[in-house]
C-alpha cells in the first residue's frame, strides 16, 4: 500500500491557547504530524492531552476564547490557518475535510429526516439540484449500508450504530480527501462499533480518503491506522508507523498506555499502570511534562523540555533518554 | 468453585419494567412488559470474583440492582449467605447492607456534591452504627482511604468531589463501599468512566483489595478484555437472558456460544500485528419489549436452524461448570 504517496495534510508548530480567567490553557503546544493521501492516522491521549482541540483547531471550529498562536496547518499545499474564514467554510471544510463527530445521537436534527439532512450538506457544497443531490443522498446511503429506504427516516426511528452510518454518509457528502472521526465509536456496543469501525477502514480504502481517528482507544487504532500520533499535556510524545510503535514503543508514556490496555488475544500478561494522572494545563509541570509520572525520569527532564529525536525516518519521539 | 460455598445466590430472577403506554393503548387493555432480566441464575463463591457480561440494554446492570435489592424482583430467589433475602422487610435489609454494597459507574454522580470526602467515607459508618468514638471513625476512614491509594489521606478528607480527579472520585466511591467490611460486592463498571492509565491503577487496587479480604463480587462491565483480568468466573447475557457462563479463561478463549464467540471477534485487540476485527453477525440487539422467539439470538446467529426459531434453547451444563444456551454449540 505504501507506495509513493503524495502528502496531503502537514501540521507544523502549532500552537493553541485557550484564554481563560486563571491564565492561558496551553491545550496545543508545538505539535507537528504530516499524513499523506489515503492514510490513516490515530491521534490518542487520554482525555484533556489536547487532541480534540487540535483537531478542531484543522477544522477551524475552536471557540471563541481559543487562540492560534503559532504554526502552521499545510493542506494541499495551503496554510489553511490564511485562507480568509468565507473561503475556509465554503470551499475546505466539509468539501475537502468533513467530520465524524462524537455522539452521534446528539448530532443529527431530530426533525428533520436524514436523508434531507445529508442532502442539503450536498447541496451546500456540490452544484446539484435537489433532485440530484437527493439521490446521491440515497447512494450514500447505501454505501454504508444504511441503505436508500431510509431516506426518510428521523433520527430517533434509528439505532444508535445506524445514526453513526448517517454521520458518517453525511462527512462522505461532497467527496472529502480527509476525514477527522473524533471517538466515532463512543456509545456504540461492541459488535456495532466492530461493524462501525470496518466500514470506516474499507471506506477509506475505496475510496482512497485520509482519516484521522482522535481516540482514546488504543485497540481500535491498532485496528484500524496505519499511522499513530500520542499526545500528552497537549504535547506530541511519539509519532510514527503503527506497526514500529506498538512493537517497540520509545516514550515512557507510550508504553506505560500500551502496557495499560488489556487484550482478549494470547497469554494474560500483567497490566501495567501509570502513577499518578495528567498535569494541569494552566500550570504545566517544568521541562518534560511527562517527568513526575516517569519512571524513567533524570534530572535533565525536570529541566527541559526535550527536543524531537529521530529514531528513523517517520518514526520520531520527544524524550531526553532518546537525544 | 466449590459449590458449597456460595455466599451469594440467585435462582430464576426476573425483573420486568412495565411501559407507559398512551392513553388509547391503555384503554384497550393491555400492557407493554420490558424483560430486563429474564429468568437469570448463578451463584458466587467465598472470595470469587463473578463477571455479568454484554451489550447496553442486556439487563447485566438491572441485575446487579436486583440482587442486592435496590429494586425488587418480579420473580425469584436470591440468597445470601444460605439466607433466602428476597422478602426481607426494609428493616431487616438495612442491617444487611453493611454486608452487601455497591459501586456505580459514574463517579461524577454517585458522590454527592456537598460532602467531603470525610462525611461521604464515614457516612456508612454512622448509618450502620459500626463506631460511634470520632477518633476510631477517623481511623476507619483514613485507613480506607489508605487503602484505595489516597495518601495522605490527611490530605484528601476535607475536599469536596469537585476538587478531586475523576480516578480519585471513583477511589473514594470503593472506600466508600469498602469502609462497612462487606462480604458482597457489586461493582458495575467501576472504571468505565476513566482514562486508560488511571482504570488500570483502580483496577488493580480493587482486586488487590477485594482478593486479600475474601470479598465476593458482581462486576458488571461491557469491556470483554478487562473482564479477562478481573474475574473469575463469567456470564455472557443476552436480551435479559445469561447464554453461556463458566470459567472466564474457557469461556472468552473457547466460546461455546455464537453470540460469545461474535462478541470475541468484535472487541478490537490493542495489537496492529493481529487485526482481525471480524463482524460474523448482522443486525442490532432486538427489542426487549418483544423478543425473538425460541432462541432470542437466532435472528442474527450465523449458525440458526429452524429448531432455534421456535424451540428456546436451556441453559444446560455441557462439562463440569461449563453452562450454554444454544441447540449448536461451537465446536459440539
Amino acid at each position: 500500500m505504501a507506495n509513493v504517496q503524495e502528502e496531503l495534510l502537514k501540521v507544523n508548530n502549532l500552537v493553541m491557547h485557550y484564554q481563560t480567567l486563571r491564565g492561558p490553557v496551553k491545550a496545543v503546544d508545538r505539535i507537528s504530524f504530516d499524513l499523506k493521501k489515503g492514510e490513516a492516522l490515530g491521534l490518542v491521549g487520554e482525555s484533556g492531552c489536547g487532541k480534540t482541540s487540535a483537531m478542531l483547531s484543522i477544522l477551524r471550529l475552536l471557540p471563541s476564547n481559543a487562540r492560534v498562536i503559532n504554526g502552521e496547518i499545510i493542506f494541499e499545499d495551503r496554510n489553511l490557518l490564511k485562507i480568509p474564514k468565507k473561503e475556509f467554510n465554503r470551499n475546505i471544510r466539509w468539501k475537502k475535510i468533513s467530520v465524524i463527530f462524537q455522539g452521534a445521537m446528539n448530532a443529527l436534527h431530530p426533525m428533520i429526516p436524514v436523508g434531507e439532512q445529508i442532502t442539503e450538506a450536498i447541496m451546500l457544497h456540490e452544484h446539484l439540484n435537489q433532485k440530484e443531490a437527493s439521490e446521491r443522498a440515497g447512494k450514500l446511503l447505501d454505501l454504508v449500508g444504511v441503505g436508500a429506504s431510509r431516506i426518510g427516516r428521523y433520527a430517533h426511528e434509528l439505532s444508535g450504530g445506524m445514526k453513526q452510518r448517517c454521520m458518517i454518509a453525511m462527512s462522505l457528502a461532497s467527496n472529502p480527501d480527509l476525514v477527522i472521526a473524533d471517538e466515532p465509536t463512543t456509545a456504540l456496543d461492541v459488535i456495532i462499533s466492530a461493524q462501525v469501525l470496518k466500514m470506516i477502514k474499507d471506506l477509506q480504502r475505496k475510496l482512497n480518503i485520509s482519516v484521522i481517528v482522535v481516540t482514546h482507544d488504543l485497540s481500535m487504532v491498532a485496528e484500524i491506522c496505519e499511522k499513530i500520533a500520542i499526545m500528552y499535556a497537549g504535547k506530541m510524545v511519539e509519532t510514527g508507523d503503527i506497526k514500529k510503535v506498538f512493537g517497540e514503543p520509545k516514550h515512557p508514556y507510550t508504553q506505560g498506555l500500551i502496557g495499560a490496555f488489556p487484550s482478549v488475544l494470547g497469554s494474560k500478561r500483567v497490566l501495567k499502570s501509570i502513577p499518578g494522572s495528567p498535569p494541569d494545563l494552566l500550570d504545566p509541570p517544568r521541562g518534560c511534562s511527562f517527568h513526575p509520572r516517569c519512571p524513567y525520569a533524570l534530572e535533565v527532564c525536570r529541566k527541559e523540555e526535550p527536543g524531537i529525536t529521530k529514531i528513523e525516518e517517520n518514526w520520531i519521539v520527544a524524550c531526553h533518554l532518546y537525544r | 468453585m466449590p459449590e458449597n460455598e456460595a455466599i451469594f445466590e440467585v435462582r430464576n430472577l426476573r425483573k420486568y419494567f412495565s411501559l407507559k403506554l398512551g392513553f388509547l393503548k391503555a384503554l384497550k387493555g393491555g400492557s407493554l412488559l420490558v424483560r430486563a432480566v429474564d429468568n437469570v441464575s448463578f451463584k458466587i463463591g467465598k472470595g470469587e470474583i463473578f463477571g455479568l457480561v454484554g451489550e447496553s440494554g442486556c439487563g447485566k446492570t438491572t441485575t446487579g440492582r436486583v440482587a442486592i435489592r435496590l429494586l425488587d424482583p418480579t420473580a425469584g430467589k436470591i440468597f445470601f449467605e444460605g439466607k433466602e433475602i428476597t422478602s426481607f422487610p426494609h428493616e431487616e435489609m438495612r442491617k444487611l447492607r453493611r454486608l452487601m454494597q455497591i459501586i456505580f459507574q459514574d463517579p461524577y454522580e454517585s458522590l454527592n456534591p456537598r460532602m467531603s470526602v470525610f462525611d461521604a467515607v464515614s457516612e456508612p459508618i454512622r448509618v450502620q452504627e459500626l463506631e460511634h468514638e470520632e477518633d476510631k471513625i477517623t481511623k476507619m476512614v483514613n485507613d480506607n482511604l489508605l487503602h484505595m491509594g489516597l495518601a495522605p489521606p490527611e490530605e484528601f478528607l476535607y475536599r469536596f468531589p469537585h476538587e478531586i480527579s475523576g480516578g480519585q472520585r471513583q477511589r473514594v466511591a470503593v472506600a466508600r463501599a469498602l469502609v462497612t467490611n462487606p462480604e458482597f460486592l457489586v461493582a458495575d463498571e467501576p472504571v468505565s468512566m476513566l482514562d486508560a492509565s488511571i482504570r488500570v491503577e483502580v483496577s488493580k487496587l480493587m482486586l488487590d483489595l477485594v482478593k486479600n479480604r475474601g470479598i465476593s463480587m458482581l462486576y458488571i462491565t461491557h469491556d470483554i478484555a478487562l473482564a479477562r483480568y478481573m474475574c473469575d468466573r463469567i456470564g455472557v447475557m443476552y436480551l435479559g437472558e445469561i447464554v453461556e457462563q463458566g470459567s472466564t479463561e474457557s469461556v472468552l478463549m473457547e466460546p461455546l456460544h455464537p453470540y460469545t464467540n461474535a462478541l470475541m471477534l468484535a472487541v478490537p485487540v490493542p495489537d496492529p500485528t493481529a487485526r482481525r476485527l471480524k463482524v460474523v453477525v448482522k443486525g442490532e440487539v432486538a427489542n426487549p419489549v418483544a423478543p425473538p422467539s425460541g432462541c432470542r439470538f437466532h435472528p442474527r446467529c450465523p449458525k440458526a436452524q429452524d429448531i432455534c426459531k421456535t424451540q428456546k434453547p436451556e441453559l444446560r451444563e455441557i462439562e463440569p461448570g461449563r453452562l450454554v444456551a444454544c441447540h449448536f454449540p461451537e465446536g459440539k
